[in-house]
């Protein structure tokens, strides 16, 4: 497999399973508002994953519902962060503004790489992110703003710190750090991060769920 | 705050009410609206007015039943083909209303 292919399928394993973890909180978000914004979100990162595994598929010979749901739980490649079942609002916030900032570096690098095909793939997810973005943004500024949401909001971002820094590679995360240390006021701990490669036992639980209707139909069924 | 949001479906069509969103402030009712009225191409351009932005009427007296203002049961097709007629651009008429 090209280092190419690899990265692609990193990022779109990273979208597919964020999207799934965001989806949890359809139907039970804090309000009706948020539950719409919130499931339009995780559809559009869904969406993402999609068209990168479309394009890993090329390479590869197979198709994106294949590398979608038809790899052992151990073969998906996504960041530990994105695993995690964290089905309380101040963290579902604190990982939803991590990962798109992290998202926001590695995007702009993608942005300006040398395969006119993963540039031009980046910068339209780019010009979706970017709301994903605005909505994070201004959850932050929301939690900041009183003493509660900023004692809730700061305990999980130390809780996920280091699985954020995992989202990236080695040479990207400083710029991760400057960024949340600079949005939050403070220095955030110098951790180890958990990196990608790392399967944390709620990965095999969602895998289970996300594949349960694939595995149950014979191959090759149409929908 | 509530947020009624208007929404137009393509460019140079009248914006109409589409419903409303709640949201704490105009921030949040802006990436509500654009997710819940948006997400589906189904708008090209939104407005949030905060309801209390909207000045409502709802009285219309009509003590004297003046029905005579009404336009119910008026029939303008007659005349409008007349003054076509005078004006000399009934071939001109809209819609085959010139039959």
């Amino acid at each position: 497999m090209s280092d190419r292919t690899d990265l692609l399928l990193a990022i779109a394993d990273d979208e597919l399973f964020l999207g799934w973890r965001n989806s949890e909180w359809t139907g039970i978000a804090p309000f009706l508002e948020e539950d719409v914004a919130f499931s339009s979100i995780a559809q559009n990162e869904i969406g993402h994953a999609r068209a990168l595994y479309e394009v890993a598929a090329a390479e590869l010979g197979t198709t994106a519902d294949e590398l979608a749901f038809d790899r052992k739980p151990d073969e998906y490649r996504c960041a530990p962060l994105v695993q995690l079942r964290r089905l309380e609002w101040a963290r579902t916030i604190a990982r939803h503004w991590l990962y798109e900032t992290a998202d926001e570096i590695r995007l702009a690098a993608l942005k300006s790489s040398s395969d006119p095909e993963v540039a031009g793939i980046a910068a339209k997810m780019d010009r979706e992110e970017a709301y994903h973005r605005m909505h994070a943004e201004m959850w932050i500024d929301r939690l900041l703003s009183s003493e509660e949401g900023r004692r809730r909001l700061e305990e999980a971002v130390d809780e996920l710190w280091p699985y954020a820094l995992g989202v990236l590679d080695h040479d990207l995360r400083p710029e991760l750090r400057r960024r949340a240390e600079e949005r939050l006021g403070r220095e955030l701990p110098d951790v180890e991060p958990v990196s990608r490669g790392v399967h944390e036992a709620e990965l095999a639980q969602l895998w289970e769920e996300m594949t349960v209707v694939r595995r149950s139909a014979p191959a090759g069924a149409q929908w | 705050m509530i947020f009624e949001v208007f929404r137009q479906e393509r460019k140079g069509q009248p914006f109409q009410h589409a419903g409303t969103v709640t949201a704490p402030d105009e921030r949040f009712a802006e990436i509500y609206a654009r997710e819940q009225y948006g997400r589906r191409q189904e708008s090209v351009a939104l407005w949030l007015v905060p309801r209390d932005a909207v000045s409502e009427i709802e009285e219309f007296p009509d003590e004297f039943e003046m029905k005579y203002r009404r336009v119910d049961g008026y029939s303008i097709k007659a005349r409008l083909r007349e003054a076509r007629e005078r004006a000399g651009t009934l071939e001109l008429a809209p819609g085959g209303e010139a039959e």
